[in-house]
């Protein structure tokens, strides 16, 4: 008998030894060749890959366009030091001035990074933040929460103001409801309210901040939409807004074309948009559209003509790769190539795919990318794709 | 499934604590309690062949065994079960809810004295709710309880968990028993208890019982990572927050014995607050999410042969339910939301006893399930079930078999504002088939098997939730086959008393499963039918009993492995990946040793590597943690009171560990309890 135990004890102790917990080791960067080395201005792209909600694997990959190579999940490998990785739910990354700013939603924080090798150069706490714009030294940042709240029941939004000089938070001002993407026109900050959590009751407004006096000045009120995401401007000085929509059908997801001066939709593009990108006057746009009718998702690529107010074409993906992309999540535009990419999120539960285009909408390649790839910035000579971010976009 | 461990219980404390086993039989006699029934009936094995009325024993954890693991809650003693994955949120407060044989939370049915608990908001019972204070025995059963005699619902799901309350029993010719229970330890727990037995006449008898939790759920856990070449990259400790819990529960039964029948009626209240400590991620380390529940419920049933050839048993229940839901976190999005549940529930079950070998029974039940919300668009759900069951059992020679087949109708209503359509109405034939053969005759070695098809409902958050439910669902089947065998019989060996071993093969389907849809909307999901999994196991235990001297000794093991694969689409990335958070490789050993009042245990559980989603890469993968627990415990008599006392320790070696993705078990903590009994 004691021998049986000796056994069982041994047994134990050797399963106890053999399954030791593993010392969890960061995840390394995956590199993989894709294409071949292109020299241009555009040095490559950041992608930030949202994660999902509570699951904190937000990740940013980048492409190196000068070797062709697609490098998976570098935070963790260049910032080994920082606690719990680069955080829950990466909303938005863009470059501004010497820096790159990711906007981590559910880790309340905007992660200050060098462009060049994404190393962290500082954090900067924004609670609930969504994205980032940079104007004149300041960076302005949306957030579905503001700092003292007259209805905590209810909060309104903000924009808060960071100086990217000593990356500290100089202001904030309260806007709409759920606050996301935001423009600048001369001396006014545009911001579309969504007002997301509030349904049946979505926001309808756009509010306007004068940059000068850093207040609101005036709230546009769109009767004819609501729930309000993506913005842009043209060269016309025209806003671009999209609308997501009800879902119920009273409201559908539009693009509107507006005139900051009288405040009046000029037109109802009449197609959906869940992500856009402005290239110049060319808007790219991608939608996804969930109907219970046929149980499936209806993806949409267009490109858009902001001059003309035109949809100029309706397929964009002309080799038949789109009816692979089950759920478009992000588009880009290369400012120099023309070449564009689009990121698909899949189930949102798995590994997205990223697909690059050339301008004539032929499959370059593709790779698989981090759960749910949300965010594109370019990265390159700043003098020659500064036009572009200065422009407004994300 | 069959488990020898009722056997090993009963031997083992005959042979080696007479007091436990007197305690047992005394139990058996009074009470008439349904898992002392089948204990009792193992030791007078030629009753055994006709009349037990459970062909597949299941897995029983109860009495001092139960009370002597380490474990707060029903959900930690599972743990020491086959083929049962514990979801472990951490904590005192933290949700608790098992998942057996793969097939998901939704198709557990857990059984409280006999009848179902139930959620129909979202199929899961959290079973870190219900201590084990005043609980007798847990049972474990894969496919259903394989007796005829039971109402339609316990015919209804893909695997059932028994919870059966003490039911009072008097010694030395006492009318009344009192104990009172203090605990105290790691996380700040006060829970003191108190049960109050009194024998009103000679044919009934009271049983109240009333407990207080409160703990501030406080405990240090840590985070470290090594960088590739091996350094430290971080390694950080922090406390968790939010995680306070502060419950009531009290509960009241009445017992009554009838000439060849029984009664009991029970009620029970439950009321809690606690603090939702949500998962740690980068730069969040608390949350400000609170949720409060009460639950009050009522049952009662009757149970009785009329004659040799016919016993009818009637049940019933009614039952509320609240929550409210709050988050209040100046960083997030301010929720308030309150749900209210109700569930009315009846059964009539018969048995016709045709001859001494062939037996069958019909059973009816009725429920009623609502809900409201204070939700936008909310669409006040209604549904009614009717449930019939058919069965027949044989116990012929060496071969038991039962057969049933259990009808159910569903037909729901909602009253909404606008675009919610109620599910249509549904009808559903689900058959099972246990069998068990005995080649030698006795009950040393059985060899038996099952078949079984059953579906959940979608529950009503996955039809109904605002933006997400999608009412269109159709149920989520399974089909179940299981062979088995087991060996277990008293050695009256030298030092070895008793031995046990089981083994089962099982290989399930699930097909519908219902499961989240991306769609592009704000609020990404809805849900659908889709996923389709394939399931094969192997589970195998042995138990040991033993002595030296006045040294009694038992030891138990439980072994599971899974493949639990999904089969959805061969174009996912996951096609035929394992299925998030089953491992592979589980397994528990608990030792007991128990000499002159001094009880010593110790346990150990494993749980193998998994995925927290559904690609099994390595940014899914999950570490494999396993803990060391130990209890020292010595019962005192001093004149008529009896005295326990008790130390725990757990989680000894302080490993860092998560059962859950982002959400940090505690380390080291232990427990005192001191219990007297007049």
């Amino acid at each position: 008998m004691k021998q049986f135990i000796t056994y069982i004890s041994a047994a134990v102790l050797f399963s106890a030894a053999t399954s030791c917990q593993r010392d969890d080791v960061l995840i390394d960067i995956v590199q993989t060749q894709v294409t071949e080395p292109v020299m241009t201005d555009v040095f490559g792209f950041y992608l930030l890959n949202e994660g999902n909600m509570g699951s904190n694997k937000a990740s940013i990959d980048y492409f190196d366009a000068t070797t062709g190579i697609y490098n998976r999940n570098i935070y963790a490998a260049r910032n080994p030091e920082v606690v719990m990785n680069l955080g829950d739910v990466g909303n938005n990354i863009m470059i501004y001035g010497n820096k790159m700013y990711a906007v981590i939603n559910c880790s309340h924080k905007v992660e200050v990074l060098t462009p060049d090798s994404a190393r962290r150069v500082a954090q900067i706490d924004i609670p609930n933040c969504r994205y980032a714009l940079g104007h004149d030294g300041n960076l302005y940042v949306s957030s579905y929460v503001g700092m003292a709240q007259i209805d905590p029941t209810a909060p309104r939004g903000a924009v808060f103001k960071v100086d990217t000089a000593s990356l500290t938070v100089t202001g904030s001002v309260e806007v709409g409801y759920q606050p996301e993407e935001m423009t600048i026109i001369g001396n006014r900050l545009y911001v579309a309210n969504s007002g997301g959590y509030h349904v049946p009751d979505y926001d309808n407004t756009v509010s306007v901040i004068d940059l000068r006096t850093f207040t609101v000045a005036d709230v546009m009120t769109i009767e004819q939409s609501a729930n309000f995401h993506r913005m842009d401007r043209d060269s016309h000085g025209r806003l671009w807004l999209s609308s997501r929509g009800d879902y119920y059908g009273n409201i559908n997801s539009d693009l509107l074309v507006i005139d900051p001066e009288s405040k009046q939709v000029i037109k109802e593009m009449g197609i959906p948009v869940s992500d856009m990108w402005a290239d110049g006057d060319m808007l790219y746009t991608i939608s996804t559209e969930w109907s219970y009718v046929t149980g499936q998702n209806t993806v949409t690529f267009a490109k858009i003509d902001m001059a003309a107010m035109q949809v100029i074409d309706r397929n964009i993906i002309k080799d038949g790769t789109e009816k692979s992309i089950t759920l478009p999540y992000c588009i880009a535009v290369d400012p120099v190539t023309k070449d564009f990419y689009v990121c698909d999120a899949k189930s949102y539960v798995v590994s997205g795919t990223i697909y690059c285009f050339n301008r004539d909408g032929i499959l370059q390649w593709k790779q698989t990318t981090g759960q749910i790839p949300a965010s594109i910035a370019f990265y390159g000579k700043t003098e020659n794709i500064i036009k572009h971010y200065d422009n407004g976009n994300e | 499934m069959k488990h020898p461990k009722c056997g090993a219980l009963v031997v083992a404390l005959m042979l080696v604590t007479n007091v436990f086993a007197q305690t047992a039989a005394d139990g058996g006699n009074g009470s008439g309690e349904e898992f002392l029934d089948s204990i009792m009936s193992i030791g007078e094995v030629e009753v055994v062949a006709n009349k037990r009325p459970e062909i597949i024993r299941p897995q029983t954890l109860a009495g001092a065994d139960l009370q002597r693991l380490n474990s707060h809650s029903v959900a930690d003693a599972l743990r020491h079960f086959s083929g049962v994955q514990l979801k472990d949120y951490g904590g005192i407060g933290g949700i608790k809810t098992v998942n057996i044989r793969s097939m998901g939370t939704n198709h557990v049915g857990v059984f409280y004295n006999g009848i179902q608990l139930g959620n129909a908001q979202n199929g899961q019972v959290d079973l870190g709710r219900y201590s084990l204070d005043n609980i007798e025995a847990i049972s474990l059963y894969n496919g259903q309880r394989s007796r005829i005699f039971q109402s339609a619902k316990d015919f209804s799901s893909s695997s059932a968990i028994y919870i059966y309350t003490r039911r009072p029993h008097f010694t030395d010719g006492k009318d009344y028993q009192l104990s009172v229970q203090m605990r105290t330890g790691s996380f700040g727990l006060a829970n003191p208890s108190v049960v109050w037995n009194q024998r009103l006449t000679d044919k009934i008898s009271m049983s109240a019982n009333a407990e207080y939790t409160y703990a501030n759920g406080r405990y240090k856990f840590r985070y470290t990572r090594k960088q590739l070449n091996g350094d430290i990259a971080y390694d950080t400790t922090a406390t968790r927050q939010n995680g306070d819990v502060e419950a009531l529960r009290t509960e009241l039964g009445l017992y009554g014995y009838l000439p060849r029948g029984k009664w009991n009626l029970n009620g029970y209240f439950y009321t809690s607050q606690r603090g939702i400590p949500g998962a740690i991620v980068n730069n969040v380390f608390r949350r400000g999410e609170r949720q409060w529940d009460k639950s009050a419920f009522g049952q009662g049933a009757f149970e009785k042969q009329f004659s040799d050839l016919y016993s009818l048993k009637v049940s019933g229940k009614f039952a509320w339910d609240y929550s409210r839901y709050l988050r209040d976190d100046p960083k997030e999005l301010y929720l308030n939301n309150h749900y209210y549940q109700k569930e009315a529930y009846l059964s009539v079950a018969n048995l016709f006893n045709i001859t001494d070998w062939w037996s069958a029974s019909a059973a009816a039940d009725l429920q009623w399930n609502t809900m409201d919300a204070d939700l936008a668009d909310f669409a006040y759900p209604t549904r009614w079930t009717q449930l019939a069951a058919i069965a027949t059992a044989i116990n012929y020679k060496r071969i038991s078999l039962q057969a049933s087949l259990l009808c159910t109708f569903i037909q729901e209503s909602t009253r909404s504002r606008k675009l919610y359509t109620a599910s249509p109405n549904k009808h559903e034939l689900s058959p099972a088939v246990f069998l068990n053969y005995r080649p030698t005759g006795d009950d040393i070695f059985e060899i038996y098997g099952f078949f079984k098809k059953i579906f959940r409902m979608p529950t009503f958050n996955d039809l109904y939730y605002t933006e997400i439910g999608n009412a269109n669902l159709e149920p989520e089947y399974t089909y179940q086959y299981d062979i088995g065998f087991s060996f277990s019989r008293p050695l009256g060996h030298k030092f070895f008393d008793f031995v046990s071993l089981k083994a089962d093969a099982y290989y399930n389907t699930v097909k519908n499963k219902i499961i989240a849809y991306p769609t592009g909307k704000q609020f990404r999901w809805t849900m659908i039918n889709l996923g389709r999994v394939r399931i094969a196991g192997l589970e195998v235990a042995g138990d040991v009993a033993a002595h030296v001297g006045k040294v009694g000794m038992k030891l138990r093991t439980q072994y599971t492995f899974q493949r639990a694969r999904d089969y959805t689409d061969p174009g996912d990335t996951f096609y035929g990946d394992q299925i998030p958070y089953i491992p592979r490789h589980s397994l528990s050993v608990s030792y007991n040793a128990s000499w002159l009042g001094w009880d010593f245990s110790y346990s150990f559980i494993y749980t193998g590597e998994r995925y927290n989603e559904q690609e099994n890469n390595r940014y899914n993968y999950e570490p494999p943690w396993y803990t060391h627990d130990m209890s020292l415990s010595k019962d005192f008599k001093i004149g008529a009171v009896q005295l326990r006392i008790a130390g725990e320790l757990n989680n000894v070696l302080n490993q860092a560990y998560e059962v859950i993705h982002n959400y940090p078990m505690p380390g080291r903590n232990f427990r005192l309890t001191a219990k007297l009994t007049i």
